[in-house]
């Protein structure tokens, strides 16, 4: 057998890459990550964790109203935005060293450079020579999305990246794409008091999520004075001194609108050129690499995990796949590829919306006989205590075998609370099991164990 | 890593099993739930799914040949890996034919030559060592329980998936994908219990002596049986009924449903009704010697045994005291189809509170039958037929007769119950408007 400077070789250092290889060398493998840039990836850069680090600032903000309510002045005339972002920032490089030094506690190098696949067992990395892997795993992640006519000069048409870099804010944006990153940054910019438009070409925002959930986000977005255009198209922009005009095409026809910059944020493409895929002769799906059930690539050797494949693009998805091919190559017996309708899905804003599985809309489309249970924030007495009484929690359950198949929460800390219900269904809990389970009062989580019992029919604070 | 293919417990009950037909042979390469073979347990005959991937080298036990469980009968592995220390069958296990004066079964072929190997390179993955079943320690999720309930899935039976071998739901659904699959259709062609054990193995003369292995089903079948006959103290009661009401009211009823493709209410769902109503009367006939005690049976479950080539099985149809003679006739036809092609679950055939055994259509007039526990009694029907009876009057006319014979427990049935019981079996039957009052 030929001899490989690595068992397995990483392309790519973000969550789906480094945690791949720190899995692999708990299960005995040796292995190294190629990273042309800071290791952590998109999500730690310019993602995730930049973005919540804005959030904060931005709940910061909204909390000055809170205190006006009890006669605190608060005098916010002298926001720096360069302070915010340098915060953001922090965040975002603590948290990369945190890789560097989990890669380094693993014994994996972290080999600095751009990668090309020159074989099944070899990347070329600029700068540093020709490294050799036993298995190779393409884990390169994927970048902002343009559309015709929209080009980021980083300037006018900013990406998301662009946008958690600024150093001042715009007085007014154009927000287009009502995903969860279009919802997070109006929410943000809103904050900072921004003038915000929202512009979704689908006829709800946040399309894949419950309607009935979303409608709950939709309320308080306007009742903050986010402009909120859906089943709208832009078509263009002309830009004149400063002033941008965008022209949107929507079910009233057409109107222009005037902004400073524009925040195109409609989804991501994976990045799977130039990296010497085709050399391998691996044929692209949509620009998707197509894998097996344990992320495997039609050559042997080759794996493919996270945004490059055809799965939802998040993080915590690239990482469980990561987990999922070193242990596969490890030889242990993984469960079962990830179940579509147990992945959580989480968006930032406030209120916050949390869900996995199916949408009411999608168990009606599916056929599927199922009951649903929907309780108010305001059923438990924290919500009311502390001041953030909208929100419902929704419960989707199989009616006969009372499987949960889906849960939605929208309101304070849904991003946490949705792991209960998650945890639940994973395990094959029912829902009565969430429903006689004593949880802590006053609680938020209460309003899980109210969601439960109201679905087996007897909710007491309702 | 080779590994041995183990025997398990298929069945709640088996102890040991024969494997009625390989399907796989030495070089097959092996992906989970494949599967490996039939075995015929002490009731059925089921599939062994695999729960190894590899390469099957050795075949261990070969068709016909019997392992108890935990035995190994088979080695899974790599392509020439070696498996010397693996490649023993239990040593007490000799091969049917060994037994015989036939000769041995010719050795297994010759390895295969090796399957090629999938495109990604597939690390030989340790395999967890068979779960050994118990029923106290059932790891299983709460929906998975819910839905063995519902179906009535002995979940014993099962080998969990989930982590830590937890049942889940997969499981579940796997095990009814296979019930399912299990239909009558495709079980024409299987036929496993007329198995190579009934097969003479040489040609020859046929004047020779023949030792035939037992197969599990009819151990089990002596095993039941010589317990029952020399452990209960049997009597047995005879009657001569009328069946002219019931036989005539069957015509009627038939009449009147609507066709259906299963065909028409037998003479037997009209008994086991008459037989349950009787039943509620004499809660001391629905009863079981428990050695220290006397179970009184709170639900009225009914087993009719039902002839198979290789033997016979007592499917039971559950509470026949809250069901109609319709319900209780679909139940029996579903049942009975099973038994027909082997493929009853335990729960399908265990624990009858009562039994009827019929004969008639085989034109047996009167028999006596041996009590099936852990019930205390079992009705006997002969064949229903036209015979002299003697009116009150003294007149004499032709009616349409059927003798019935029960078998009690002493221990639980004294002699005058049991006659009351026949005796107002009798009355039901023969004025069946008598179950109104």
């Amino acid at each position: 057998m030929a001899n490989y400077d690595y068992d397995l070789l990483v392309l790519g250092a973000g969550p789906g890459g480094y945690v791949a290889a720190i899995r692999a060398s708990q299960l005995g493998m040796k292995a190294a990550v190629i990273e042309k840039d800071k290791p952590g990836g998109v999500c730690l850069n310019i993602g995730c964790i930049p973005s919540k680090a804005l959030i904060h600032q931005a709940e910061l903000m909204r909390c000055g109203k809170e205190l006006e309510e009890i006669g605190v002045k608060v005098d916010a005339s002298g926001l720096d935005y360069g302070k915010v972002l340098a915060f953001s920032r922090k965040a975002a490089d603590t948290l990369s060293r945190g890789v560097g030094y989990l890669l380094k506690k693993n014994k994996i190098d972290l080999i600095g450079g751009q990668g090309v696949i020159t074989s099944a067992h070899e990347i070329e990395v600029k700068g540093h020579g020709k490294v050799t892997g036993k298995n190779l795993l393409v884990a390169t992640g994927s970048r902002p999305r343009s559309i015709p006519g929209f080009d980021f000069d980083e300037k006018t048409v900013l990406s998301s990246t662009a946008a958690l870099m600024l150093e001042k804010l715009p007085k007014r944006v154009c927000v287009l794409g009502g995903g969860a990153i279009g919802v997070e940054f109006a929410h943000i910019m809103n904050a900072f008091g921004v003038e915000v438009h929202l512009v979704e070409m689908l006829d709800h925002l946040l399309p894949l999520e419950d309607e009935e959930a979303v409608e709950v986000l939709l309320r308080s977005f306007k009742k903050r004075g986010i402009k909120i255009y859906t089943s709208t198209k832009a078509t263009g922009y002309k830009k004149s001194g400063k002033v941008v005009k965008i022209s949107l095409e929507g079910k009233e026809g057409k109107q222009d609108l005037e902004v400073d910059q524009i925040l195109l944020v409609v989804g991501r493409v994976p990045n799977t050129d130039g990296i010497g895929l085709e050399s391998l002769g691996i044929k692209l799906e949509k620009g998707f690499v197509p894998v097996g059930d344990y992320y495997q690539t039609s050559v042997a050797g080759v794996y493919a995990i996270g945004d490059v494949v055809n799965s939802p693009m998040l993080a915590h998805v690239a990482s469980k796949e990561g987990e999922i091919t070193a242990e596969h190559l490890a030889g242990h017996q993984t469960p079962v590829k990830l179940d579509p309708n147990a992945i959580p899905g989480a968006v930032y804003c406030e209120p916050q919306l949390a869900s996995f599985g199916y949408t009411e809309k999608a168990a009606k489309e599916a056929g599927l006989k199922f009951e649903k249970a929907v309780f108010p924030y305001r059923g438990a007495g924290k919500s009311v205590a502390i001041g953030k009484t909208e929100g419902l929690l929704k419960l989707l359950v199989e009616a006969e075998t009372r499987e949960i198949l889906g849960a939605h929460v929208v309101g304070a800390e849904a991003t946490e609370l949705i792991h209960e219900i998650l945890l639940a269904k994973t395990a094959e809990l029912l829902p009565e099991d969430i429903a006689v389970m004593t949880h802590a009062h006053p609680t938020l989580s209460e309003g899980v164990m109210e969601m439960a019992r109201m679905a087996e029919g007897w909710a007491i604070h309702v | 890593m080779a590994e041995q293919v183990l025997m398990l417990a298929l069945s709640p009950t088996m102890e040991e099993g024969t494997i009625v037909t390989w399907h796989k042979k030495e070089g097959d390469s092996i992906a989970q739930s494949d599967i490996l073979c039939e075995v015929e347990t002490d009731k059925a005959t089921m599939e062994y799914e695999s729960v190894n991937e590899g390469t099957l080298l050795k075949i261990l036990v070969s068709d016909g040949g019997q392992a108890k469980v935990g035995d190994p009968i088979a080695v899974v592995g790599e392509p020439g890996e070696d498996i010397s220390g693996l490649d023993k069958a239990a040593e007490r296990k000799a091969e049917p034919a060994a037994a015989t004066a036939q000769p041995a079964a010719p050795e297994p072929a010759a390895p295969q030559p090796a399957a090629p190997q999938p495109a990604a390179p597939q690390p030989a993955a340790p395999q967890p060592a068979a779960p050994q079943v118990s029923a106290g320690q059932l790891k299983a999720s709460p929906l998975a329980r819910k839905m063995a309930t519902e179906h009535g899935i002995d979940m014993r039976v099962l080998q969990g998936s989930g982590p830590a071998g937890r049942i889940v739901k997969r499981d579940i659904e796997k095990a009814l994908r296979q019930v399912a699959s299990r239909g009558p259709a495709e079980a024409v062609g299987i036929q496993g219990p007329a198995g190579p054990a009934f097969i003479p193995t040489a040609a020859g003369p046929t004047a020779k002596d023949e030792r035939i292995p037992l197969s599990g089903k009819r151990k089990i079948i002596a095993q039941r049986l010589a317990e029952s006959k020399f452990s209960a103290p049997h009597y047995y009661l005879r009657i001569d009924v009328d069946a002219g009401a019931m036989m005539a009211a069957r015509q009627r009823l038939n009449a009147r449903l609507p066709k259906d493709p299963v065909g028409k209410v037998s003479p037997n769902a009209f008994l086991i009704k008459f037989v349950a109503e009787t039943l509620k009367k004499y809660p001391v006939v629905n009863s079981s010697w428990q050695g220290d005690a006397i179970l009184r049976f709170g639900k009225i479950d009914i087993a009719l045994a039902v002839a198979q080539e290789d033997g016979l099985i007592t499917p039971v149809v559950r509470d026949c005291g809250a069901k109609g003679i319709v319900q209780i006739d679909r139940d029996l036809k579903l049942l009975i189809d099973k038994a027909r092609n082997n493929k009853l679950t335990p729960e399908e055939y265990n624990g009858a509170t009562f039994t009827i055994s019929s004969l008639g259509t085989s034109g047996i007039l009167e028999f006596t039958a041996i009590i099936n526990p852990p019930g205390s009694a079992i009705l006997a029907v002969g064949r229903i037929h036209n015979a002299p009876v003697a009116g009150e009057d003294g007149t004499i006319s032709v009616r349409s007769q059927m003798i019935l014979t029960l078998s009690c427990d002493h221990r639980v049935i004294d002699g005058a119950v049991g006659a009351a019981f026949l005796s107002d079996l009798k009355a039901f039957i023969e004025y069946p408007i008598d179950l109104l009052y």
